[in-house]
Protein backbone atom coordinates (compact mmCIF):
# COMPACT_ATOMS: atom_id res chain seq x y z
CA UNK A 1 0.00 0.00 0.00
CA UNK A 2 1.32 3.39 -1.01
CA UNK A 3 -0.01 6.81 0.01
CA UNK A 4 -1.38 9.23 -2.60
CA UNK A 5 0.96 11.82 -4.10
CA UNK A 6 1.93 14.47 -1.60
CA UNK A 7 4.40 17.24 -0.94
CA UNK A 8 6.70 17.00 2.06
CA UNK A 9 7.90 19.94 4.16
CA UNK A 10 10.37 20.05 6.99
CA UNK A 11 10.10 23.25 9.06
CA UNK A 12 13.07 24.43 11.15
CA UNK A 13 11.01 25.42 14.18
CA UNK A 14 7.48 25.43 15.56
CA UNK A 15 6.69 28.94 14.30
CA UNK A 16 7.69 27.95 10.79
CA UNK A 17 5.53 24.82 11.08
CA UNK A 18 2.53 26.93 12.14
CA UNK A 19 3.14 29.24 9.18
CA UNK A 20 3.10 26.22 6.85
CA UNK A 21 -0.18 25.00 8.35
CA UNK A 22 -1.55 28.48 7.77
CA UNK A 23 -0.40 28.50 4.13
CA UNK A 24 -1.67 25.05 3.17
CA UNK A 25 -4.94 25.09 5.14
CA UNK A 26 -6.97 21.92 5.22
CA UNK A 27 -4.92 20.25 2.45
CA UNK A 28 -2.22 19.81 5.05
CA UNK A 29 -1.41 17.34 7.85
CA UNK A 30 1.18 17.40 10.61
CA UNK A 31 3.47 14.35 10.59
CA UNK A 32 5.03 13.41 13.93
CA UNK A 33 5.99 9.78 14.65
CA UNK A 34 3.79 8.67 11.75
CA UNK A 35 2.55 5.60 13.59
CA UNK A 36 -1.08 6.56 13.23
CA UNK A 37 -0.85 8.84 10.20
CA UNK A 38 1.22 6.66 7.83
CA UNK A 39 -1.18 3.69 8.15
CA UNK A 40 -4.06 6.12 7.49
CA UNK A 41 -2.29 7.54 4.40
CA UNK A 42 -1.50 4.04 3.12
CA UNK A 43 -5.14 3.05 3.37
CA UNK A 44 -5.99 6.40 1.75
CA UNK A 45 -8.51 7.15 4.48
CA UNK A 46 -7.06 10.65 4.32
CA UNK A 47 -5.38 12.31 1.33
CA UNK A 48 -3.56 15.47 2.41
CA UNK A 49 -1.62 17.25 -0.33
CA UNK A 50 1.01 18.47 2.10
CA UNK A 51 2.79 16.93 5.06
CA UNK A 52 4.56 19.12 7.60
CA UNK A 53 7.09 16.90 9.38
CA UNK A 54 7.62 18.10 12.95
CA UNK A 55 9.53 15.00 14.06
CA UNK A 56 12.88 16.79 13.89
CA UNK A 57 11.90 19.78 16.04
CA UNK A 58 13.96 19.70 19.25
CA UNK A 59 11.62 22.35 20.80
CA UNK A 60 8.95 19.65 21.02
CA UNK A 61 11.12 16.97 22.59
CA UNK A 62 12.04 16.00 26.10
CA UNK A 63 10.73 15.90 29.65
CA UNK A 64 11.25 18.80 32.05
CA UNK A 65 10.99 18.26 35.78
CA UNK A 66 9.69 21.62 37.08
CA UNK A 67 8.85 22.58 40.65
CA UNK A 68 5.08 22.03 40.42
CA UNK A 69 4.70 20.02 37.23
CA UNK A 70 6.34 17.76 34.72
CA UNK A 71 6.26 19.07 31.17
CA UNK A 72 6.40 16.49 28.42
CA UNK A 73 7.16 17.84 24.93
CA UNK A 74 4.53 16.76 22.39
CA UNK A 75 7.25 15.15 20.24
CA UNK A 76 8.53 12.95 23.07
CA UNK A 77 8.26 9.24 22.24
CA UNK A 78 6.36 6.68 24.27
CA UNK A 79 9.69 4.91 24.99
CA UNK A 80 11.30 8.07 26.38
CA UNK A 81 8.32 8.65 28.69
CA UNK A 82 8.30 5.03 29.89
CA UNK A 83 11.99 5.35 30.83
CA UNK A 84 11.80 8.75 32.55
CA UNK A 85 12.59 8.52 36.28
CA UNK A 86 10.79 11.81 36.95
CA UNK A 87 7.62 10.42 35.38
CA UNK A 88 7.97 7.07 37.16
CA UNK A 89 8.31 8.87 40.49
CA UNK A 90 5.64 11.58 40.16
CA UNK A 91 3.02 9.82 38.05
CA UNK A 92 3.67 6.08 37.79
CA UNK A 93 0.50 5.52 35.73
CA UNK A 94 1.97 7.65 32.95
CA UNK A 95 5.11 5.53 32.73
CA UNK A 96 3.01 2.35 32.89
CA UNK A 97 0.72 3.50 30.09
CA UNK A 98 3.70 4.45 27.91
CA UNK A 99 5.30 1.04 28.45
CA UNK A 100 2.06 -0.74 27.53
CA UNK A 101 1.61 0.88 24.11
CA UNK A 102 1.91 -1.42 21.08
CA UNK A 103 5.40 -2.87 20.82
CA UNK A 104 9.02 -1.71 21.01
CA UNK A 105 9.04 -0.41 17.45
CA UNK A 106 5.87 1.64 17.98
CA UNK A 107 7.13 3.03 21.29
CA UNK A 108 10.45 4.05 19.70
CA UNK A 109 8.79 6.45 17.24
CA UNK A 110 5.18 7.16 18.26
CA UNK A 111 4.74 10.38 20.25
CA UNK A 112 2.39 11.48 23.02
CA UNK A 113 1.34 14.59 21.06
CA UNK A 114 0.50 12.51 17.99
CA UNK A 115 -1.52 10.06 20.02
CA UNK A 116 -3.71 12.63 21.75
CA UNK A 117 -4.16 14.64 18.53
CA UNK A 118 -5.33 11.45 16.81
CA UNK A 119 -7.71 10.64 19.72
CA UNK A 120 -8.31 6.99 18.92
CA UNK A 121 -10.94 5.79 21.43
CA UNK A 122 -8.77 2.72 22.17
CA UNK A 123 -5.52 4.67 22.70
CA UNK A 124 -3.88 4.54 26.13
CA UNK A 125 -2.90 8.18 26.70
CA UNK A 126 -6.38 9.72 27.00
CA UNK A 127 -7.44 7.94 30.21
CA UNK A 128 -4.15 8.52 32.03
CA UNK A 129 -4.02 12.18 31.09
CA UNK A 130 -7.63 12.64 32.25
CA UNK A 131 -6.82 10.93 35.55
CA UNK A 132 -3.65 13.03 35.87
CA UNK A 133 -5.53 16.36 35.54
CA UNK A 134 -3.12 17.28 32.74
CA UNK A 135 -3.06 20.46 30.67
CA UNK A 136 -2.40 20.48 26.93
CA UNK A 137 -0.28 23.35 25.62
CA UNK A 138 -1.31 24.39 22.11
CA UNK A 139 0.35 26.93 19.85
CA UNK A 140 -1.13 28.91 16.94
CA UNK A 141 -0.30 32.12 15.07
CA UNK A 142 -1.77 34.16 17.93
CA UNK A 143 0.42 32.56 20.62
CA UNK A 144 -0.02 29.81 23.16
CA UNK A 145 -3.12 28.54 24.94
CA UNK A 146 -3.55 25.85 27.57
CA UNK A 147 -6.50 23.50 27.49
CA UNK A 148 -7.66 21.59 30.55
CA UNK A 149 -7.67 17.90 29.69
CA UNK A 150 -11.33 17.71 30.74
CA UNK A 151 -12.10 19.99 27.77
CA UNK A 152 -9.65 18.40 25.32
CA UNK A 153 -11.25 15.19 24.03
CA UNK A 154 -14.48 16.02 22.21
CA UNK A 155 -15.39 12.69 20.61
CA UNK A 156 -14.28 9.98 18.22
CA UNK A 157 -10.97 11.20 16.68
CA UNK A 158 -11.97 14.75 17.66
CA UNK A 159 -10.17 17.14 20.01
CA UNK A 160 -9.97 20.81 20.94
CA UNK A 161 -7.04 21.30 18.53
CA UNK A 162 -8.16 23.68 15.76
CA UNK A 163 -6.92 23.90 12.19
CA UNK A 164 -3.51 25.57 12.07
CA UNK A 165 -2.62 24.63 15.65
CA UNK A 166 0.14 22.44 17.05
CA UNK A 167 0.23 20.71 20.41
CA UNK A 168 3.59 21.65 21.91
CA UNK A 169 3.50 20.04 25.35
CA UNK A 170 1.53 18.19 28.00
CA UNK A 171 1.79 19.39 31.58
CA UNK A 172 1.32 16.93 34.45
CA UNK A 173 0.81 18.55 37.88
CA UNK A 174 2.85 17.12 40.74
CA UNK A 175 0.09 16.07 43.11
CA UNK A 176 -0.45 13.45 45.81
CA UNK A 177 -2.99 11.65 43.60
CA UNK A 178 -0.55 11.43 40.68
CA UNK A 179 2.16 10.01 42.93
CA UNK A 180 -0.27 7.23 43.92
CA UNK A 181 -1.60 6.18 40.53
CA UNK A 182 -1.77 3.21 38.21
CA UNK A 183 -2.94 2.22 34.74
CA UNK A 184 -4.23 -1.23 33.80
CA UNK A 185 -5.73 -2.46 30.55
CA UNK A 186 -7.22 -5.40 28.78
CA UNK A 187 -5.12 -5.21 25.61
CA UNK A 188 -6.31 -6.35 22.23
CA UNK A 189 -4.22 -9.48 21.73
CA UNK A 190 -2.76 -8.39 18.38
CA UNK A 191 -2.43 -4.59 18.40
CA UNK A 192 -2.18 -4.05 22.20
CA UNK A 193 -4.65 -1.15 21.90
CA UNK A 194 -6.97 -1.03 24.93
CA UNK A 195 -10.22 -2.97 24.64
CA UNK A 196 -10.74 -1.43 28.08
CA UNK A 197 -8.18 0.66 29.98
CA UNK A 198 -8.55 2.23 33.41
CA UNK A 199 -6.33 4.88 34.98
CA UNK A 200 -6.76 5.62 38.68
CA UNK A 201 -5.10 8.28 40.83
CA UNK A 202 -5.96 8.51 44.53
CA UNK A 203 -4.76 10.80 47.32
CA UNK A 204 -5.28 9.66 50.91
CA UNK A 205 -4.97 11.31 54.30
CA UNK A 206 -5.18 9.32 57.50
CA UNK A 207 -6.29 6.33 55.47
CA UNK A 208 -9.23 8.14 53.84
CA UNK A 209 -9.50 9.19 50.22
CA UNK A 210 -9.22 12.97 49.83
CA UNK A 211 -9.07 13.08 46.02
CA UNK A 212 -9.73 10.49 43.36
CA UNK A 213 -9.62 10.64 39.58
CA UNK A 214 -10.64 7.53 37.65
CA UNK A 215 -10.82 7.48 33.85
CA UNK A 216 -11.45 4.97 31.09
CA UNK A 217 -10.50 4.52 27.45
CA UNK A 218 -11.68 1.84 25.06
CA UNK A 219 -15.11 1.82 26.69
CA UNK A 220 -16.87 4.70 24.96
CA UNK A 221 -16.21 6.61 21.72
CA UNK A 222 -14.70 9.30 23.92
CA UNK A 223 -12.42 8.76 26.93
CA UNK A 224 -14.11 9.86 30.15
CA UNK A 225 -13.77 10.28 33.91
CA UNK A 226 -16.20 8.15 35.86
CA UNK A 227 -17.67 10.66 38.31
CA UNK A 228 -19.78 7.96 39.97
CA UNK A 229 -16.68 6.03 41.00
CA UNK A 230 -14.82 9.19 42.03
CA UNK A 231 -17.68 10.34 44.29
CA UNK A 232 -18.10 6.86 45.71
CA UNK A 233 -14.49 6.75 46.84
CA UNK A 234 -14.16 10.21 48.34
CA UNK A 235 -14.07 10.37 52.13
CA UNK A 236 -13.91 6.60 52.52
CA UNK A 237 -11.11 4.23 53.37
CA UNK A 238 -9.78 2.38 50.33
CA UNK A 239 -10.40 -1.34 50.76
CA UNK A 240 -12.03 -4.20 48.87
CA UNK A 241 -15.50 -3.33 50.19
CA UNK A 242 -15.41 0.39 49.45
CA UNK A 243 -13.87 -0.28 46.02
CA UNK A 244 -16.56 -2.86 45.20
CA UNK A 245 -19.31 -0.44 46.24
CA UNK A 246 -17.85 2.48 44.28
CA UNK A 247 -17.27 0.48 41.07
CA UNK A 248 -20.56 -1.43 41.09
CA UNK A 249 -21.99 0.85 38.39
CA UNK A 250 -18.80 1.52 36.45
CA UNK A 251 -19.35 3.23 33.09
CA UNK A 252 -23.04 3.57 33.90
CA UNK A 253 -23.30 7.16 32.68
CA UNK A 254 -21.85 6.73 29.17
CA UNK A 255 -22.91 4.99 25.99
CA UNK A 256 -20.62 1.98 25.67
CA UNK A 257 -19.10 0.80 22.36
CA UNK A 258 -19.84 -2.61 20.94
CA UNK A 259 -17.86 -4.39 18.23
CA UNK A 260 -16.60 -7.84 17.27
CA UNK A 261 -13.92 -7.70 19.98
CA UNK A 262 -16.27 -6.99 22.88
CA UNK A 263 -20.00 -6.45 23.22
CA UNK A 264 -21.46 -3.53 25.14
CA UNK A 265 -22.30 -5.76 28.10
CA UNK A 266 -18.82 -7.31 28.21
CA UNK A 267 -17.08 -3.93 27.92
CA UNK A 268 -19.12 -2.51 30.79
CA UNK A 269 -18.31 -5.59 32.84
CA UNK A 270 -14.60 -5.18 32.03
CA UNK A 271 -14.76 -1.52 33.08
CA UNK A 272 -15.75 -2.65 36.58
CA UNK A 273 -13.12 -5.40 36.67
CA UNK A 274 -10.31 -3.09 35.56
CA UNK A 275 -11.40 -0.27 37.90
CA UNK A 276 -11.24 -2.74 40.81
CA UNK A 277 -7.81 -3.94 39.71
CA UNK A 278 -6.48 -0.41 39.39
CA UNK A 279 -7.91 0.82 42.70
CA UNK A 280 -6.94 -2.40 44.47
CA UNK A 281 -3.31 -1.68 43.61
CA UNK A 282 -3.38 1.73 45.29
CA UNK B 1 7.80 16.31 -7.05
CA UNK B 2 10.84 14.26 -6.13
CA UNK B 3 13.12 15.35 -3.32
CA UNK B 4 16.78 14.74 -2.72
CA UNK B 5 17.70 12.65 0.32
CA UNK B 6 20.98 11.56 1.83
CA UNK B 7 20.90 8.42 3.95
CA UNK B 8 23.63 6.25 5.44
CA UNK B 9 22.74 2.58 5.20
CA UNK B 10 25.04 -0.03 6.73
CA UNK B 11 27.84 2.54 6.78
CA UNK B 12 27.54 3.62 3.14
CA UNK B 13 26.13 7.03 2.22
CA UNK B 14 23.51 7.10 -0.54
CA UNK B 15 22.10 10.20 -2.27
CA UNK B 16 18.86 9.59 -4.13
CA UNK B 17 15.85 11.46 -5.48
CA UNK B 18 12.64 9.96 -4.15
CA UNK B 19 8.93 10.64 -4.27
CA UNK B 20 7.85 11.89 -0.82
CA UNK B 21 5.23 9.18 -0.61
CA UNK B 22 7.77 6.37 -0.99
CA UNK B 23 7.94 4.16 2.10
CA UNK B 24 11.34 3.53 3.65
CA UNK B 25 11.00 -0.23 3.14
CA UNK B 26 10.47 0.27 -0.61
CA UNK B 27 13.45 2.62 -0.73
CA UNK B 28 15.66 -0.05 0.84
CA UNK B 29 14.38 -2.90 -1.30
CA UNK B 30 13.79 -1.21 -4.64
CA UNK B 31 16.24 1.72 -4.74
CA UNK B 32 19.12 0.09 -2.86
CA UNK B 33 18.32 -3.57 -3.68
CA UNK B 34 18.63 -4.50 -0.01
CA UNK B 35 15.97 -7.19 -0.12
CA UNK B 36 16.82 -8.74 3.24
CA UNK B 37 14.23 -6.41 4.78
CA UNK B 38 10.88 -8.08 4.12
CA UNK B 39 7.31 -6.84 3.76
CA UNK B 40 5.01 -9.22 5.61
CA UNK B 41 1.78 -7.37 6.33
CA UNK B 42 2.27 -3.80 5.14
CA UNK B 43 -0.05 -2.75 7.99
CA UNK B 44 2.55 -2.07 10.73
CA UNK B 45 1.72 -5.31 12.52
CA UNK B 46 4.18 -8.11 11.70
CA UNK B 47 7.64 -6.56 12.19
CA UNK B 48 9.20 -8.35 9.17
CA UNK B 49 10.30 -4.94 7.86
CA UNK B 50 12.18 -3.96 11.05
CA UNK B 51 15.44 -2.03 10.59
CA UNK B 52 17.35 0.29 12.92
CA UNK B 53 17.06 4.05 12.47
CA UNK B 54 19.77 5.80 14.48
CA UNK B 55 20.09 2.60 16.51
CA UNK B 56 16.39 2.09 17.28
CA UNK B 57 14.15 -0.67 15.94
CA UNK B 58 11.65 0.71 13.43
CA UNK B 59 8.99 -0.87 11.22
CA UNK B 60 10.22 0.52 7.91
CA UNK B 61 6.78 0.11 6.31
CA UNK B 62 5.59 2.81 8.73
CA UNK B 63 7.97 5.59 7.74
CA UNK B 64 8.51 7.57 4.56
CA UNK B 65 11.95 7.44 2.98
CA UNK B 66 12.15 11.26 3.16
CA UNK B 67 11.85 11.07 6.95
CA UNK B 68 15.13 9.14 7.03
CA UNK B 69 17.02 12.01 5.37
CA UNK B 70 20.26 12.65 7.25
CA UNK B 71 19.86 9.53 9.38
CA UNK B 72 21.73 6.30 9.75
CA UNK B 73 20.06 2.96 9.02
CA UNK B 74 21.16 -0.60 9.72
CA UNK B 75 19.49 -3.49 7.91
CA UNK B 76 20.04 -7.23 8.26
CA UNK B 77 22.70 -6.96 5.53
CA UNK B 78 24.74 -4.77 7.88
CA UNK B 79 24.80 -7.18 10.82
CA UNK B 80 27.67 -9.48 9.82
CA UNK B 81 31.18 -7.99 9.96
CA UNK B 82 33.99 -9.18 7.67
CA UNK B 83 32.14 -12.36 6.83
CA UNK B 84 31.64 -13.12 10.54
CA UNK B 85 27.99 -13.67 11.46
CA UNK B 86 26.53 -11.44 14.18
CA UNK B 87 25.94 -13.44 17.42
CA UNK B 88 22.19 -13.20 16.78
CA UNK B 89 22.56 -14.63 13.28
CA UNK B 90 24.74 -17.37 14.72
CA UNK B 91 22.14 -17.98 17.46
CA UNK B 92 19.28 -18.41 14.97
CA UNK B 93 21.49 -20.84 13.01
CA UNK B 94 22.64 -22.88 16.02
CA UNK B 95 19.31 -23.00 17.83
CA UNK B 96 17.16 -23.60 14.76
CA UNK B 97 15.39 -20.27 15.30
CA UNK B 98 13.83 -20.26 11.85
CA UNK B 99 11.89 -22.45 9.47
CA UNK B 100 10.83 -20.52 6.36
CA UNK B 101 13.01 -17.57 7.43
CA UNK B 102 10.60 -14.86 6.34
CA UNK B 103 10.33 -13.25 9.78
CA UNK B 104 14.01 -13.77 10.67
CA UNK B 105 15.58 -10.48 9.52
CA UNK B 106 12.96 -8.50 11.46
CA UNK B 107 13.32 -10.78 14.50
CA UNK B 108 17.08 -10.27 14.51
CA UNK B 109 16.85 -6.48 14.19
CA UNK B 110 14.32 -6.22 17.04
CA UNK B 111 16.33 -8.64 19.19
CA UNK B 112 19.42 -6.50 18.58
CA UNK B 113 17.54 -3.44 19.91
CA UNK B 114 16.48 -5.49 22.95
CA UNK B 115 20.03 -6.70 23.70
CA UNK B 116 21.42 -3.17 23.28
CA UNK B 117 19.18 -2.05 26.17
CA UNK B 118 19.26 -5.24 28.24
CA UNK B 119 22.29 -7.49 27.86
CA UNK B 120 20.86 -10.29 30.02
CA UNK B 121 17.09 -10.49 29.35
CA UNK B 122 14.89 -13.12 31.00
CA UNK B 123 12.74 -15.39 28.84
CA UNK B 124 9.75 -13.18 29.64
CA UNK B 125 11.66 -10.04 28.65
CA UNK B 126 12.68 -11.64 25.35
CA UNK B 127 9.08 -12.61 24.58
CA UNK B 128 7.83 -9.12 25.45
CA UNK B 129 10.69 -7.48 23.54
CA UNK B 130 9.69 -9.38 20.39
CA UNK B 131 5.97 -8.59 20.80
CA UNK B 132 5.95 -6.58 17.57
CA UNK B 133 7.32 -9.44 15.45
CA UNK B 134 5.18 -12.31 14.24
CA UNK B 135 6.40 -15.76 13.21
CA UNK B 136 4.03 -18.14 11.45
CA UNK B 137 6.34 -21.16 11.66
CA UNK B 138 8.40 -21.70 14.79
CA UNK B 139 6.04 -21.17 17.71
CA UNK B 140 8.69 -18.72 19.03
CA UNK B 141 10.32 -21.32 21.31
CA UNK B 142 13.56 -21.61 19.38
CA UNK B 143 13.57 -17.89 18.65
CA UNK B 144 13.81 -17.27 22.40
CA UNK B 145 16.67 -19.81 22.61
CA UNK B 146 18.43 -18.09 19.69
CA UNK B 147 18.31 -14.73 21.47
CA UNK B 148 19.55 -16.34 24.70
CA UNK B 149 22.44 -17.88 22.73
CA UNK B 150 23.39 -14.42 21.42
CA UNK B 151 23.02 -12.77 24.84
CA UNK B 152 25.48 -15.27 26.35
CA UNK B 153 27.91 -14.80 23.50
CA UNK B 154 27.76 -10.99 23.61
CA UNK B 155 28.61 -10.44 27.31
C1 LIG C 1 1.16 -1.68 15.40
C2 LIG C 1 0.69 -0.50 16.22
C3 LIG C 1 0.24 -0.72 17.51
C4 LIG C 1 -0.20 0.35 18.29
N1 LIG C 1 -0.64 0.08 19.56
C5 LIG C 1 -1.05 1.11 20.33
C6 LIG C 1 -1.50 0.87 21.67
O1 LIG C 1 -1.49 -0.25 22.19
N2 LIG C 1 -1.93 1.94 22.39
C7 LIG C 1 -1.93 3.22 21.88
O2 LIG C 1 -2.32 4.13 22.58
N3 LIG C 1 -1.51 3.47 20.63
C8 LIG C 1 -1.06 2.45 19.85
N4 LIG C 1 -0.62 2.73 18.57
C9 LIG C 1 -0.64 4.12 18.06
C10 LIG C 1 0.64 4.84 18.43
O3 LIG C 1 0.67 5.14 19.80
C11 LIG C 1 0.88 6.13 17.63
O4 LIG C 1 2.22 6.41 17.73
C12 LIG C 1 0.21 7.38 18.10
O5 LIG C 1 -1.17 7.14 18.17
C13 LIG C 1 0.43 8.53 17.14
O6 LIG C 1 1.59 9.25 17.43
P1 LIG C 1 2.57 9.67 16.24
O7 LIG C 1 3.63 10.52 16.81
O8 LIG C 1 3.00 8.46 15.54
O9 LIG C 1 1.62 10.61 15.37
P2 LIG C 1 1.35 10.70 13.80
O10 LIG C 1 0.92 9.39 13.27
O11 LIG C 1 2.50 11.36 13.13
O12 LIG C 1 0.12 11.70 13.82
C14 LIG C 1 -1.14 11.31 14.28
C15 LIG C 1 -2.15 12.45 14.11
O13 LIG C 1 -1.84 13.51 15.03
C16 LIG C 1 -1.54 14.73 14.34
N5 LIG C 1 -0.44 15.32 15.10
C17 LIG C 1 0.76 14.70 15.40
N6 LIG C 1 1.49 15.49 16.22
C18 LIG C 1 0.77 16.60 16.45
C19 LIG C 1 0.99 17.78 17.24
N7 LIG C 1 2.12 17.95 17.96
N8 LIG C 1 0.02 18.73 17.25
C20 LIG C 1 -1.14 18.55 16.56
N9 LIG C 1 -1.41 17.46 15.80
C21 LIG C 1 -0.47 16.50 15.75
C22 LIG C 1 -1.21 14.31 12.93
O14 LIG C 1 -1.53 15.32 12.00
C23 LIG C 1 -2.11 13.11 12.73
O15 LIG C 1 -3.41 13.49 12.41
C24 LIG C 1 -0.17 1.67 17.77
C25 LIG C 1 0.30 1.91 16.48
C26 LIG C 1 0.74 0.84 15.70
C27 LIG C 1 1.26 1.12 14.33
S1 LIG D 1 5.56 -5.21 6.84
FE1 LIG D 1 5.99 -3.66 8.27
S2 LIG D 1 5.12 -4.42 10.05
FE2 LIG D 1 4.55 -5.96 8.62
S1 LIG E 1 10.30 -18.77 10.33
FE1 LIG E 1 8.63 -18.67 8.99
S2 LIG E 1 7.61 -16.89 9.72
FE2 LIG E 1 9.10 -17.20 11.21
Amino acid sequence: MIPSKLAYHRPNNVNEAIQMLQNYGDDCKILAGGHSLIPVLKQRLNDPEHLVDISGLTELKGIRDNEKSITIGAGTTHAEIANSTAVQQHAPMIAQAAASIGDVQVRNFGTIGGSIAHADPAADWPAVLLAADANVVIKNTGGTREVDIDQFFLGLFTTAVQEGEIITAIRIPKTAFNRNSTYVKFPHPASRFAVVGCAAAVAKEGGNVTAARVAFNGVSSKPFRDMGIEKGLKGNALNADTIAAATKNAAAEVSVMSDHFASEKYRRHLAGVYARRALGAL
Amino acid sequence: MKVQISVTVNGTNYQREVEPRMLLVHFLREELSLTGTHVGCDTSSCGACTVHLDGKALKSCTMLAVQANGKSITTIEGMATNGQLHPLQEGFHQEHGLQCGFCTPGMIMTAADLLANNSDPSEQEIREGLEGNFCRCTGYHNIVKSVQHAAKKMV
